[in-house]
């Protein structure tokens, strides 16, 4: 097994790679927003110029952010398919005990580009922005709930952690089970059944590892004086810089623009 | 000024629950410790396993708090729960596993965790861990995810780790038994001269004699208490005593201990191969 990245992370030095964390984070769930505040085609043209524009800025191969849709394209092939058979409206085609009508068309190509747009502007995110970046980001603006005593500080901490671990034991479990097979172990055979059980003696000892190793790494934590978030300072603290800020008005500037044109009825 | 570790009586008793009896059960891991160290010492500690080494050392990072007795570091009692972290700071810790003890998904990250717990200014971390980095040769690898490092330079960013904490004193549980021969080195000599160049006081724990020839006091545990004690030149010329502890002698030692009972006439406890030339020719 080569090596394990996690997330889709693409190493490169666009403007978008430079960009702080959080300003990408809360633009793409504005984006997500806008996507579903426009409803008409000039709307759907907009959102698409933009997503067009932020691929070029990301200097991401498209194939890259086209490969993040394969996960979704059941779903989202079976949304169309759905709207497309059963809206009801003016009948254009009509076979069997089906009718696809006019509304029908309409709403499942919308729901296709929501959709599709939906997962390529996320990937943007994921592909220009390190996991710890984002961990970071969203400590930073989650930050406040840890007034109505939510443990941000915590759940980052352990979010950071998994990203470093779950390669770690993904190895091992490789390790483990190619040990189990060189002991005559049959992990590929069989109906479903016998597979999952054929996991179990995988199982156990991952299990038993992975608990150790989380009893080693608190242990070292402790020894190196962690005691939760309080009085803690960061190595690398999030700073804005100018181009963060010029950012932030860009997206306010579009969700403005969405808005009129969901109030105008566009 | 104090010694940088003492113990007195120390005894400590791990509670065991087990699924058929009722009653806990108590293990004497280690007792009746008496332990005295002063500021810049090279401390090895010996010892089979289970014979409570590791306990010994998580009561220096009071990581564990004395059943009986006392532990001072640098003169603070482990078991005021006020004090926990500055003998924490004090007292740094890098444990066997060189896997389970990297907190960072970056090498810089890792060795800057301990400064951001104890509150440092973030310019100060930078400087910090510049420092601790280039102080165990791995300034090269600051950015490199620690996944892709070797077991020895695992080690060396994990002592780094505790460097940029700027402790009195590093224990190091077994830090090679994990590392092929070449990262062991590798981990010793960073040790070394951090020993002897920064002044830190290192305890070593180990069960490799050959690692612990230059130390400047050798303890031997057995059973949870310490058995034997001395430079390591006294230590090693008891070399049948060292064998009922079930340890075994570095080879040089061993020989030159068969050749002088054999009649061979040779000083007691010969340490180097280069000893056992000089005595020979
Ligand atoms: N967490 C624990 N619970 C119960 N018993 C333990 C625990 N850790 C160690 N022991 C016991 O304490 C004794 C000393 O162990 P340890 O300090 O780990 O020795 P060493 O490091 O020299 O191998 C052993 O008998 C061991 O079984
Ligand atoms: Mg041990």
């Amino acid at each position: 097994m080569g090596e394990i990245t996690l997330g889709q992370y693409y190493p490169s030095n666009s403007i978008l790679h430079r960009l702080d964390p959080r300003v990408k984070f809360i633009g793409t769930i504005l984006y997500i927003v806008s996507l579903f505040l426009v409803n008409s085609w000039i709307g759907y043209a907009m959102a698409g110029c933009v997503l067009a524009v932020l691929i070029g800025l990301s200097r991401v191969p498209l194939r890259f952010i086209l490969r993040s849709m394969k996960p979704v394209l059941f779903i989202l092939l079976f949304t169309m398919i759905f709207n497309l058979l059963l809206t009801p409206g003016d009948v254009l085609v009509r076979f069997w005990i089906f009718r696809i009508t006019r509304e029908g068309v309409s709403l499942a190509v919308r729901m296709g580009i929501r959709l599709a747009f939906l997962v390529m502007g996320s990937s943007i995110m994921t592909l220009t922005t390190t996991p710890n970046e984002l961990t970071d980001a969203m400590e930073n603006l989650f930050a406040p709930l840890s007034f109505f005593h939510v443990p941000v500080h915590e759940i980052a901490m352990m979010m950071s952690i998994a990203l470093r671990f779950i390669p770690i034991l993904v190895e091992e479990t490789d390790k483990i089970k190619k040990a189990q097979m060189a002991r005559g172990a049959d992990f590929e055979s069989g109906g479903l059944v016998r597979r999952v059980r054929s996991m179990i003696p995988l199982l156990v000892p991952l299990f038993v590892s992975a608990f150790r190793r989380a009893n080693d790494l608190a242990m070292a934590m402790e020894a190196r004086c962690y005691h939760g978030g309080s009085g803690r300072t960061q190595m690398k603290p999030l700073k804005y810089s100018k181009r963060d800020f010029i950012a932030y008005a860009i997206e306010l500037a579009y969700l403005a623009v969405c808005i009129i044109f969901k109030v105008r009825g566009l | 000024m104090p010694s940088i570790i003492k113990a007195e009586k120390l005894g400590y008793y791990y509670v065991k629950y087990s699924d058929d009896s009722e009653n806990p059960e108590l293990i004497n891991a280690i007792r009746s410790i008496d332990l005295s160290v002063e500021r810049g010492e090279f401390i090895a500690v010996l010892g089979h396993n289970g014979s409570g080494k590791s306990t010994l050392a998580k009561h220096i990072n009071a990581l564990l708090v004395p059943s009986e007795g006392t532990m001072w570091i640098d003169g603070v009692d482990t078991g005021q729960e006020e004090d926990l972290w500055k003998v924490r700071q004090k007292a740094g810790m890098v444990f066997q596993n060189p896997d389970n003890q990297i907190i960072g998904t970056v090498v810089d990250e890792d060795v800057g965790f301990g400064p951001e717990n104890l509150g440092v200014p973030t310019d100060d971390i930078w400087k910090r861990v510049d420092d601790a980095l280039s102080k165990v040769g791995m300034l090269g690898f600051r950015d490199r995810s620690p996944g892709k490092l070797s077991g020895g330079q695992k080690q060396r960013v994990a002592i780094a780790g505790v460097v940029a904490m700027q402790p009195e004193c590093i224990v190091l549980d077994e830090p090679t038994a994990m590392l092929d021969p070449n990262g062991r080195k590798e981990v010793l000599q960073v040790v070394r001269d951090l020993n002897k160049q920064e002044g830190v006081t290192v305890i070593l724990i180990t069960h490799y004699m050959e690692e612990v020839v230059f130390a400047d006091h050798v303890y031997v545990m057995d059973g949870g208490q310490i058995v034997m004690e001395g430079t390591p030149r006294e230590v090693f010329s008891q070399v049948d005593v060292l064998k009922s502890y079930r340890l075994t002698v570095p080879q040089v030692t061993e020989l030159a201990y068969e050749l002088k009972t054999a009649g061979v006439p040779l000083p007691e406890g010969i340490l180097t191969i280069d000893e056992l030339v000089e005595a020979l020719c």
